[in-house]
C-alpha cells in the first residue's frame, strides 16, 4: 500500500469529511456555550479541553492512516506503549517483576507489532496469549518473590492483554485479508474507531442531558441509563447508516455496531473497576479533559479484538 | 535535549505544592532510590532554572566506570566523597563553592539509595544541616520522588517506563534554637510527607 491511499479511496474521504464537519460542530457548539459567566465553568472548560483533544487526536490518526500500513502499526505500537505506561504505573509491581516488565515492554510489545506489520497472522494471533504469558509468569516466579505473586503477575498478564495485544488488532484490521485488501481494512477500521469513540461521545451527551440513575453505582456515578441507552442506541444508528465503510450488508453492520458499542461500554465499566481498585480517577494526564491515553482507549480493548474475529469469522476469511 | 529525553522515557510529572520555580538560590533536598532521582529533578525544572541547578553525586560510585564519569560530567554533578574524609576533601567544600558561585543543587541528603522494597528514605546524614548553618539565604526545598526506583531499581540496569512523579515541597528553615538532629528529622518528615500527601 502506498502513502495517502486513504485520500484517494471516496468512502474514506466521505467518513473524514463527516468527521471533520462534527468536529467542526462539536467547537462551534461548545463555543457558543461558554459564552458570558458559564464559560468558566468547571464542565465547560472541561468540555472546550475535551474538544480541543479530540482535534489532536482525529489529526493524530489521520495523519497516520495517510502514511499507510507501516505508519498506522508504529502508531498503535506508540499508543500501546504509553498506555501500558499508564497502566504499570498504577498497577504496583515489585522488585522480582523487574525483568518481566522489562520484556513485556522492550520485546512482547514491539514483537507484537512486528508480527502484524510483517504480516504474520498466524503467529501474531498466538504470540501473546501462548508464549509471552507464559514468559512473564515464569520469569516473576523465577525472580524468586512470592509475596503476592499472583496479584502482580495477574496486573502484568491484564496490561499485557489490554494494552499491547487488544490495541494491536486496530492495525491488523489493514491485513485481514478483506476482498478489496487494505483499503477496505482502512474503512473498517475507521467505521469502528467512529462507531465506538461516537458511542462514548454520545453517552456522554445522554448522560449529561437526561441522565440521572446510574447503571453501577458502586462502580461509575457518570455511566447512567439515560446516558448508555441513548449513546448506544444512537451510536448503532450511526454505525448502522454508515454501513458502506464495512464489508457487510446494513443489518450486518447494525448488529456488528451494538456489539461494538456494547463492549465499548463494558471496556470503560472494566477499566473505571481498576481505576476505582487502586483509588484514582484517571489514568493519567495525557490528554487534556480526558485524563490518560488509557483513558480514552478503554472502550477498544474489548471491542477491537472481538469486531475484528467476528468480521474474520463472518466472511471467513483465512 | 538530555532534559528532553529524561522527560520523555520517565513521562515524569512535576508538582509544584508548596513552592513556586523561581529563579532565587535554592537546595533541593530528596529521597533517594533510584540513579535516575538526580537527572529526573534536574529534567523536570524549567530551562532557565536547569541551566543553574547541579546533581550531587558521589565521588566513589560516579568515577567508578568511564561510562558513569561521562553521565555525570555531562549532566553537571558536583562529585563529593563518602568514605576517608579527610580535610583535603571534605564534601562540603565543592558544595560551598558551588552555592558561592550562585548555583543551586539538588542533594539526597540520605547519602545513598535505600534499599530495593523500603518504604522510607534512611536517615537523613548531616551535610543538610551544615550548608543550612553556612548559607542561610538559600532556601531548601524538600522533593519527594515516586516511581524511579520502579524505573531503574539499584542494582539493575535495564529500565522499565513507568510514569515519575516529582513533588517539590514548601521551604523550610532552620527554627532558632534547633539542634541538628531535630533539624534532620523535620527535615525527613517533610519529604515523607510529601509522599503520603497524594497517594
Amino acid at each position: 500500500m502506498t502513502m495517502f491511499d486513504i485520500w484517494h479511496d471516496s468512502h474514506c474521504r466521505t467518513v473524514l469529511a463527516i468527521i471533520g464537519a462534527v468536529l467542526i460542530g462539536a467547537s462551534v457548539i461548545t463555543a457558543s456555550l461558554s459564552r458570558g459567566e458559564r464559560g468558566k465553568t468547571p464542565l465547560m472548560i472541561n468540555l472546550r479541553a475535551r474538544v480541543v483533544a479530540w482535534w489532536w487526536m482525529v489529526a493524530l490518526v489521520v495523519m497516520a492512516l495517510s502514511l499507510g500500513f507501516i505508519a498506522t502499526v508504529v502508531f498503535f505500537a506508540f499508543v500501546s506503549f504509553l498506555a501500558l505506561r499508564e497502566f504499570i504505573t498504577l498497577a504496583p509491581t515489585k522488585r522480582g517483576d523487574h525483568r518481566a516488565l522489562f520484556s513485556v515492554f522492550f520485546i512482547a510489545l514491539p514483537m507484537h507489532y512486528v508480527l502484524i506489520a510483517w504480516p504474520w497472522y498466524q503467529f501474531w494471533a498466538i504470540f501473546i496469549p501462548v508464549y509471552a504469558f507464559a514468559f512473564v509468569a515464569i520469569r516473576s516466579a523465577l525472580a524468586g518473590d512470592c509475596e503476592r505473586y499472583l496479584e502482580r503477575n495477574s496486573k502484568i498478564q491484564f496490561g499485557l492483554m489490554a494494552c499491547i495485544y487488544a490495541i494491536g488488532h486496530l492495525p491488523a484490521f489493514l491485513v485481514m485479508g478483506l476482498p478489496e485488501g487494505e483499503i477496505a481494512g482502512m474503512r473498517l477500521l475507521l467505521w469502528l474507531l467512529l462507531v465506538v469513540q461516537l458511542s462514548d461521545v454520545l453517552q456522554y451527551v445522554w448522560g449529561k442531558l437526561f441522565g440521572r440513575k446510574p447503571v453501577i453505582p458502586r462502580l461509575s456515578p457518570h455511566k447512567t441509563w439515560a446516558g448508555f441507552l441513548g449513546g448506544i442506541t444512537s451510536a448503532t444508528i450511526i454505525g448502522t447508516g454508515l454501513w458502506w465503510l464495512t464489508p457487510l450488508l446494513w443489518y450486518e453492520a447494525s448488529v456488528l455496531a451494538l456489539i461494538a458499542t456494547l463492549l465499548g461500554f463494558c471496556g470503560g465499566a472494566v477499566m473505571s473497576a481498576i481505576k476505582r481498585d487502586v483509588g484514582v480517577k484517571d489514568f493519567g494526564h495525557a490528554i487534556g479533559g480526558h485524563g490518560g491515553i488509557l483513558d480514552r482507549i478503554d472502550s477498544l480493548i474489548f471491542s477491537g479484538p472481538v469486531v475484528y474475529h467476528l468480521i474474520r469469522w463472518w466472511l471467513d476469511l483465512p | 535535549m538530555i532534559a528532553g529525553f529524561i522527560r520523555l522515557v520517565t513521562g515524569v510529572q512535576a508538582r509544584w505544592c508548596g513552592c513556586v520555580p523561581e529563579s532565587d538560590q535554592r537546595i533541593y533536598f530528596a529521597n533517594h532510590t533510584s540513579n535516575l532521582d538526580g537527572p529526573v529533578i534536574w529534567a523536570s525544572l524549567p530551562p532557565a532554572l536547569r541551566q543553574r541547578t547541579k546533581p550531587v553525586a558521589a565521588h566513589d560510585y560516579w568515577t567508578a566506570t568511564r561510562l558513569r564519569r561521562w553521565l555525570s560530567s555531562s549532566l553537571g554533578c558536583v562529585l563529593i566523597h563518602r568514605t576517608q574524609i579527610t580535610g583535603a576533601n571534605n564534601p562540603l567544600v565543592p558544595l560551598s563553592a558551588a552555592l558561592e558561585s550562585g548555583g543551586s543543587l539538588i542533594i539526597f541528603p540520605e547519602g545513598k539509595r535505600a534499599a530495593a522494597d523500603a518504604d522510607e528514605p534512611d536517615v537523613f546524614k548531616p551535610g543538610l544541616w551544615h550548608l543550612a548553618q553556612r548559607f542561610p539565604n538559600v532556601a531548601l526545598i524538600p522533593v519527594h520522588l515516586e516511581n524511579c526506583n520502579r524505573i531503574l531499581p539499584k542494582g539493575d540496569w535495564v529500565p522499565v517506563p513507568v510514569i515519575v512523579s516529582v513533588s517539590f515541597g514548601e521551604p523550610i528553615t532552620v527554627n532558632e534554637g534547633e539542634d541538628k538532629e531535630a533539624f534532620l528529622i523535620r527535615a525527613r518528615a517533610a519529604v515523607i510527607a510529601l509522599g503520603n500527601d497524594h497517594v
